[in-house]
């Protein structure tokens, strides 16, 4: 195959966790093959277990260990000094900027490039094309569309404009004004006592005949089973997709960045790094949405023979 | 304040317009509206119709064209915009960037509002789409306290609009995928939720079982009122709690909001339901004017009278209605 070999890319990471916990999950990234790492709290301006000064220090930490270091935004935006600390995010000039919102986008459209998130929502030629007039250097696939759409889109893809997809992770499905962590604990957002600190792959909810479902993480519901596009790397590849975004867990993150590097370079087989990697998911695979169905749906077992779309 | 009321048929728009709405919004039967149901919505010719009525009678008509084409469809969509164009709408309800960016250098004279469905939450989101796309207002998704919307109205470069009165979405429209991750279709890629092409209902020996493709969303004991499997309102289990973890079925009522909503200046309160009846359209227009028109003459004494809120009881979603994220306490 000619196509080049897309690169690895480290999302933000999507729960509460500790300072510490973060400081030794970022040591432990900088020794990983991962090349872009994004960087910032995206969910909920009420968390601070590092400040926008820690973030910085951290970001250069990063891009010394040789990495692409991305300062992402929230995505829900609801305070007006939220809208404040998204500016200064923007106008800082040490690191290129992920924009999840259009508030976002619209600080940097113009001014400098800028890549946006999957929740900025890039469903056709017309929109790729207006924000890459305005400044788009990559964009990442919102989730639920699938690779057709993905091809149709990449056929028609601006000049200079790099794709992203959300290859690997519990997918963030929705954002809302409540935090339900704190509804399941009977409390108030405002008085929520950081609980999501709990649950550090969120809190998971189940239906009433005890399906795992889907996750909580404060004001964003996950899915409980993690987005798996191992198996379609060979199809990735020939889309001529240029980055593979990866979502921190908990654990096993490195492990899983190891797998998915190791199988796009040729060391390990497909087959035998789905079963590792099924090992390090919460409660299992989905990838529905890639093949144009359900998102919660999961096609393939490993070594299943593809179905024609 | 402007009163925007839902029609998802003929009877339904000239209900709104008898009953006194400022505008009435329709959208067409395909996916390019966020009401995409069977037997709902209008066709050309429809469509023609209920616009001369609604102008006849000095009521403004508003298309929604509000969900996310893909390349596949793109051409519906940009149909949709030409048909809305020449038939005269007074406004296009729009959320898609490339939509917008069609309809302006196609019809650089037609008023585009920001569908909620846009996600715009902050004066920066809203002047995103003022400054390239010159929408003359937006619909605020139904997430901000009612401090936040005082806030962006008060900053906003265009008027807002805000809901009203129907259905309560607990996610920011436009970005949540509940729906397709069931289902495969959410609002955004086919114009509805939790879509009845999907749901299952089953007697058991547990009781009355409700799933969107095979995900048990609820379960009713004998004498217990069933609702519409809407997903993120069903009862679920949360560390061993069984309950409603995301919503009740409730519906969004803000009438005794209006004092406050029209001192921050808002332009238009909007009405959902479209899905709904044109019996419900008669009656939530109706006492929405009435309101309006209290409201207006004077604020300082305006109550919400008994009357209304038992009329709007009747027609709400489960019976029962909330401040939704107005109101700080339920976030």
């Amino acid at each position: 195959m000619n196509d080049p070999v897309p690169r690895l890319s480290l999302g933000p990471v999507l729960y509460l966790w500790s300072r510490e916990t973060l400081l030794d999950f970022y040591a432990r990234i900088a020794d990983t093959p991962v090349e872009i790492v994004y960087l910032g709290e995206t969910v909920c301006a009420k968390r601070r277990s590092l400040t926008s000064g820690d973030w910085l220090v951290l970001a250069h930490r990063l891009r010394e260990a040789g990495k692409q270091v991305l300062l992402s935004t929230l995505t829900l935006l609801e305070a007006g000094s939220e809208l404040g600390g998204l500016r200064r995010l923007c106008e800082q000039q040490d690191f290129p900027v992920e924009a999840n919102d259009m508030a976002a986008v619209y600080y940097l459209a113009g001014v400098r490039p800028f890549v946006t998130g999957p929740a900025v929502n890039i469903y056709n030629a017309r929109t790729l094309a207006v924000l890459a007039r305005l400044g788009l250097q990559r964009w990442v696939l919102p989730l639920e569309l699938s690779r057709d759409t993905l091809a149709d889109l990449q056929a028609g893809r601006p000049a200079g404009v790099e794709t992203e997809v959300f290859v690997y992770g519990r997918l963030p499905l929705a954002w809302s004004a409540r935090c339900f962590t704190a509804r399941a604990h009977g409390l108030p957002k405002d008085a929520c006592l950081f609980r999501c600190m709990d649950y550090p792959d969120g809190l998971l909810l189940s239906t009433r005949e005890d399906a795992p479902f889907l996750v909580l993480n404060g004001i964003q519901t996950q899915s409980a089973r993690t987005m798996n596009l191992l198996g379609e790397l060979d199809a990735l590849r020939r889309l001529r997709v240029d980055v593979l975004r990866i979502s921190p867990q908990f654990t096993g993150t490195a492990e899983v960045i190891e797998l998915f590097h190791a199988c796009l370079h040729g060391r390990r087989s497909v087959a035998g790094a789905q079963a590792e990697l099924a090992g390090l998911m919460p409660l299992g695979p989905c990838d529905g949405y890639w093949n144009g169905g359900a998102g919660m749906e999961c096609r393939q077992p490993a070594g299943a023979p593809e179905r024609v779309p | 304040m402007k009163l925007v009321c839902p029609a998802g048929n003929l009877p339904a728009l000239k209900a709104a317009v008898d009953q006194g709405a400022d505008a009435v919004y329709i959208g067409f039967r395909d996916d390019t509206n966020a009401r995409h149901f069977a037997g709902l919505n209008f066709d050309e010719r429809r469509a023609a119709d209920g616009i001369t009525y609604a102008h006849a009678c000095g009521t403004q008509v508003y298309a929604a064209l509000n969900t996310y084409p893909q390349p596949a469809g793109w051409a519906r969509w940009q149909a949709a915009v030409d048909r809305a164009a020449a038939l005269g709408v007074d406004a296009l309800i729009v959320a898609d960037i490339g939509v917008m960016d069609y309809a302006v250098q196609r019809w650089p004279d037609l008023h585009l509002h920001l569908s909620v469905q846009g996600s715009a939450t902050s004066e920066a989101a809203i002047s995103f789409y003022h400054e390239h796309f010159n929408i003359r207002r937006a619909v605020l998704p139904r997430v901000l306290s009612i401090g936040q919307v005082r806030q962006v109205a008060a900053n906003s470069p265009v008027p807002v609009e805000v809901f009203g009165f129907g259905s309560l979405c607990v996610m920011v429209e436009g970005r949540c995928l509940l729906s397709s991750y069931v289902t495969g279709r959410s609002p955004n890629t086919y114009g509805a939720c939790s879509p009845a092409s999907a749901v299952q209902w089953q007697e058991t020996d547990a009781g009355l079982e409700t799933r969107l493709n095979g995900v048990l969303i609820d379960r009713y004991a004998a004498d217990e009122p069933s609702g519409y499997p809407t997903l993120c309102k069903g009862r679920f289990r949360v560390s061993g709690n069984t309950c409603y973890a995301i919503e009740e079925p409730t519906s969004l009522n803000t009438l005794a909001l209006l004092p406050e909503l029209q001192d921050m200046g808002v332009e238009a309160i909007k009405l959902e339901g479209r899905q709904r009846s044109p019996a419900y359209v008669d009656r939530v227009t109706r006492v929405w004017r009435a309101a309006l028109d209290a409201c207006r003459r004077d604020p300082k004494h305006y109550r919400p009278q008994d009357s209304w809120l038992a009329e709007l009881a009747q027609v709400a979603e489960g019976s029962q209605t909330t401040l939704g994220a107005y109101h700080r306490p339920w976030q």
